[in-house]
Formats: structure tokens, C-alpha cells, sequence
């Protein structure tokens, strides 16, 4: 089985926002960067795909040289191969996809899989877009997978509940906190990481169709009401919900 | 111009989330002098239809096939992009939805079309839509434009107001696409539903619990709660992975992004993956014996307390506030 992973390079969660000088990116000094917490997922579900139907899983990642050290991550797992599509850019969700889709077209993978969404820009596109551009079907936010030969049975989480997605491969998912378990890279895993190496290819960018005109910290919330520090202050509480609020 | 607002249905109802996007599409019509087209896809949905109208469609298109009673993402980007193009359509606004945010994104590649996702504010500018969206987990605003021909936007749910109904009633126009077998590469067979409990992420007010509760059998406090303000319930991340909670309950960066009219956390101290995933939610109540919890930072009201003590009583007050 021919496995494709897309990883991103992400700030952790932990990251305070700094508005850059252009005004329309973070600043990312004293940023501490990580995998995209989804594409862990993504990445141990291929790594299973492989114990069971033995071949390969190709991780690959759109950026600068700093992603290198997402994709050293994904080897470290257990990766067989891992390539960065090299853009120095800030493109779009659409950019990104377009260049993850060229790839792939030439690999011709069985399955690709991603994270739901990148923490950064929390966009969830990344996955729907390859797919439609390979013309292959997806399914998204998917919390369990089951392939026997080609057929794909997939669970994705929606709102009160999950749908149940029939679908054959090739096929696009995006993956969901639930799927799996992510294994933690071995030391051997890591020393091995270190040996391989990150194919490196130049892209034929597109350009961007989503604009960023600024980014802005949101407005700090006015300090709310304390209004009591026991149950002799919920009456109270109650009626400011009712007469301020207007909320019950 | 047109603007096509795709109103979301399941079981051949609206969710609300339909009628927030057919207002918020009327809202920039009116600034730019065009007229909204809501579009229902389903099985059985014309009866439906004509309520979209009350939200400020003029028209309301149908595509009625009885194979695309349940959410096929191939075969409704089919669909979609099809009205799009025979609408001529420039401006298309999607839910950000489980399923507006699947199909969004197809249906943009079908149209070389920009889309901006789970947009929190709309604006329009110079004849221009500007559309504001939270990145980095709601730690910044992006204040974007798109600039392909055709323009797309999915709008976090429970943000836009849908209004008042209004007595309207709506043209409404049935559409026929013709879709074969290979059109419904991914089909959804079946919904589990997860008992008949609320879902977070549509619920109008959440009661949360987080680790502050000590105990999993403590979290019957919530569920009370909850269940007296007909509220769902949520959780933080340590109790999910603590196993004293499922997983579609959890509110946060790695669980659901929630906008309730009104938000109730109980022993959440507030870390910023929790934040990340309801910052955006009307009013907010924090119950929390640590004054210092981060969660008061956003709060609206709050009481520095133990909330074994407040939460029932806060539960007994709403009670006897119903029954008067």
C-alpha cells in the first residue's frame, strides 16, 4: 500500500501571539514550533496502515527548510520517506493544496492522509481541496477507519453523533483526536531519523486566492464581574443572567 | 449580482445554522445591491423550502434526489458547483458546519474559487466582502478578501444573528442535476447518534466541567444543571483524556469550537486550549475556587467559590425560578 502523510509545522498551543511588522503574520521569535498535532494522528494511522498491508508511507510537507524538522519527526516515527516541497512563501490553504496534489498525482498513493486542520490557521481545508483536485473522494474529521481490499469504512465525527462514510480507495481522510493512539519516536527511531534523507523538491507555485489584509490580536474582554465567593451570591447571579444578559 | 446561501438540512429540517447563513448573505446583498438564492439539497426538501424565505432569500433553488437524502461530499459538490455556475452566482456563503466544512472546500476546487473559512465577522468595504476570521486558536483575527472570481466563505455557526423570521415567503425554483453512480464516491450510510443527548456544538447554552470536579460521579452536578437550563453538557480536555468524559464532549482546541448565547464552566481553570474552543460564546460564567484561573480573564460573571456547594444551589435557584 502506497501511504502519502502531509505534516505541517505549527506553533504550539502554548504560542502568545506577536503581530510581525508587516502586520499580517505572527512574529515567530521565541516560537517554539511543532508537528500539527492532527497530522500525528494522520501519521500513526498510515504507520498502522503498513503493519497491516505492508509498503510504504511518505510523509511530505509544503514550506522553508524549518519544516525539515517536522518531517525528521515523521521519519522518527517510522516514516519510510519523507520530501519537502520547497516554498518560502505564505500561500493560501488552495496554494498549499496545489502543490500537495502535484505531488501525489505523480505517487499515485492508495491512501493520503492529514490532519482535520493545521493549528495555525485553522483553516480545515487542506484535505477536501487535494482531494477534489485528484478526484478522489474524502472524508473528513474521521475518529475510526477500516479498509478490507478496497472498500473504506470510515467514522466521522459531526454534530450529536457520527457518520458512517462508505467510500473506496484511493481516498483522501482527514484525521481526528480518537482515530489512534500516536506513538512516541524511538531512540532508535530518532538515530535513524537522523541518517535519512529529506528529498527536497522546488514547487511551481500558484498564486493565493484568500488575501490577508492584517492580523490583529483580539480586543482584551473588559473584566468581568466577580459576584460572590460562595452560593450566597448565585441568587444574584441569576438575576444578572436574566436582567442584564438576558441569556435564560 | 447573486449570492448563493447553501441552507443546511438533515432529516429535511433547516438547522439554524441555515437560516444565520441566508441572513448573513442578505446583510451584504443589501450593501451591494444583490439578491440571495438560498439553495437546499436533499431528499425530500421542497416542503421545507419556502422558510428560508423568512430569512431574507428571494429565491430559494432545490435539488431533490432521493439518493442524496443522506450527505454524499462528491455528489453535493456536484450539485453545488452546478447551481453556482447556472446562477452565475460570485458570492457563495457555506455553514462551518461538520458538513459545510467538508463540501466547502471541494466545491472551491470545482470553481478555482477562494474560500475563507469559519469566518466570525462580514464586512463590506469599497463593494468588497472583508471577512474576519480567528487564527492560532482565537489568539489573533484575520481580516482577509478573496480574490478569485468567484468568492467563498463559511461562517462559524452560532455567530450570525438569523434575525427574525419575517413573513416572506420565497420563489421557489426546482433544479434537476444529473448525478450517476460515480458521482457518490463517499456516501454517508448511517448516523450514529450519540443517545439523545444535546451536542455542544449546537446547543444555545453549555454547562462544562473540567478537573476541578475530582471525580467523574461528580459530574452528575453538571448533567443537573444542565438539565434545569435544557443545556449540553461539555468538558475540558484532562477530564476527556481522564476517560471520566467522552470525546464529542469536549470543548477546545482538540475537541469542538462552541458559541453558545450562554457558557457555564465549572472548575475549568481556563488553560488556552480550552479558551481556543468557546472565547467566542455570548456570556460567559466561571465557577472556580482559584481566583487566579485564566478562565476569569474572560468571563463575564463569576463566583470564586467551591462549585460542589454553588452549582447546586445554583441548580435549586434556576428551579425555583421556573416555577414562579
Amino acid at each position: 500500500m502506497k501511504i502519502l502523510i502531509f505534516v505541517n509545522h505549527v506553533p504550539d498551543t502554548e504560542t502568545k501571539v506577536k503581530v510581525a511588522a508587516d502586520g499580517k503574520t505572527i512574529d515567530p521569535a521565541g516560537i517554539n514550533f511543532m508537528l500539527n498535532p492532527y497530522d500525528e494522528y494522520a501519521a500513526e494511522e498510515g504507520l498502522k496502515l503498513r503493519e497491516r498491508f505492508s509498503g510504504e508511507v511518505v510523509a511530505i510537507s509544503v514550506g522553508g527548510d524549518t519544516h525539515k524538522e517536522v518531517l525528521r519527526k515523521a521519519l522518527a516515527m517510522g516514516c519510510d520517506k519523507a520530501v519537502l516541497l520547497k516554498d518560502t512563501l505564505m500561500r493560501d490553504s488552495y496554494a498549499v493544496a496545489r502543490a500537495l496534489a502535484d505531488y501525489a498525482k505523480e505517487y499515485s498513493p492508495d491512501i493520503v492522509l492529514c490532519g482535520k486542520q493545521s493549528i495555525d490557521y485553522d483553516d480545515s481545508q487542506v484535505g477536501g481541496l487535494v482531494a477534489e483536485m485528484l478526484g478522489m473522494p474524502s472524508v473528513s474529521v474521521v475518529v475510526k477507519l477500516e479498509i478490507n481490499g478496497n472498500v473504506v469504512v470510515a467514522e466521522r465525527e459531526v454534530e450529536g453523533g457520527r457518520e458512517v462514510v462508505h467510500s473506496k480507495l484511493p481516498v483522501v481522510i482527514t484525521a481526528q483526536k480518537g482515530l489512534n493512539q500516536p506513538r512516541y519516536p524511538s531512540l532508535k527511531g530518532i538515530m535513524e531519523a537522523k541518517r535519512k534523507q529529506i528529498e527536497e523538491r522546488a514547487i511551481s507555485p500558484v498564486e493565493s486566492k484568500v488575501e490577508v489584509l492584517s492580523l490583529k490580536k483580539p480586543a482584551a474582554k473588559a473584566h468581568g464581574k466577580i459576584v460572590g465567593t460562595d452560593a450566597s451570591a448565585v441568587p444574584e447571579l441569576v438575576r444578572l443572567l436574566r436582567e442584564e444578559a438576558k441569556v435564560i | 449580482m447573486k449570492i448563493i446561501a447553501f441552507a443546511e438540512q438533515r432529516n429535511n429540517r433547516f438547522k439554524k445554522t441555515a437560516f444565520e447563513v441566508v441572513r448573513a448573505a442578505k446583510i451584504v446583498a443589501d450593501q451591494l445591491s444583490a439578491e440571495v438564492a438560498a439553495l437546499v439539497v436533499g431528499g425530500n426538501v421542497s416542503s421545507i423550502a419556502g422558510e428560508a424565505g423568512a430569512y431574507g432569500a428571494a429565491k430559494v433553488i432545490v435539488v431533490e434526489d432521493a439518493r442524496l437524502e443522506n450527505y454524499s461530499t462528491t455528489a453535493y459538490a456536484k450539485v453545488v458547483a452546478e447551481i453556482i455556475r447556472q446562477e452565475s452566482a460570485e458570492i457563495v456563503f457555506f455553514p462551518g458546519s461538520s458538513l459545510g466544512k467538508d463540501l466547502s472546500p471541494r466545491v472551491s476546487v470545482k470553481l478555482d474559487a477562494g474560500l475563507a473559512a469559519e469566518c466570525t465577522a462580514l464586512r463590506v468595504e469599497n463593494g468588497e466582502v472583508i471577512a474576519t476570521r480567528p487564527v492560532y486558536a482565537g489568539k489573533g483575527l484575520l481580516d482577509v478578501r478573496v480574490q478569485s472570481r468567484v468568492k467563498m466563505f463559511s461562517l462559524r455557526p452560532n455567530v450570525f444573528s438569523a434575525g427574525a423570521a419575517a413573513a416572506m415567503s420565497a420563489l421557489v425554483e426546482k433544479r434537476n442535476i444529473s448525478l450517476t453512480d460515480d458521482d457518490f464516491g463517499a456516501v454517508a450510510k448511517e448516523i450514529k447518534t450519540s443517545s439523545s443527548k444535546k451536542d455542544v456544538a449546537e446547543a444555545d447554552v453549555i454547562v462544562s466541567g473540567g478537573r476541578g470536579l475530582k471525580a467523574p460521579e461528580n459530574f452528575l452536578m453538571i448533567e443537573e444543571l444542565a438539565s434545569t437550563l435544557n443545556a449540553a453538557v461539555g468538558a475540558s480536555r484532562a477530564v476527556v483524556d481522564a476517560g471520566w468524559r467522552s470525546h464529542d464532549e469536549q470543548v477546545g482546541q482538540t475537541g469542538k469550537t462552541v458559541a453558545p448565547s450562554l457558557y457555564i464552566a465549572v472548575a475549568i481553570s481556563g488553560a488556552v486550549q480550552h479558551l481556543a474552543g468557546m472565547s467566542s460564546s455570548k456570556f460567559i460564567v466561571a465557577i472556580n475556587k482559584d481566583k487566579d484561573a485564566p478562565i476569569f480573564s474572560i468571563a463575564d460573571y463569576g463566583i470564586v467559590g467551591d462549585a460542589f456547594e454553588i452549582v447546586p444551589a445554583l441548580t435549586a435557584e434556576l428551579k425555583k425560578a421556573k416555577e414562579k
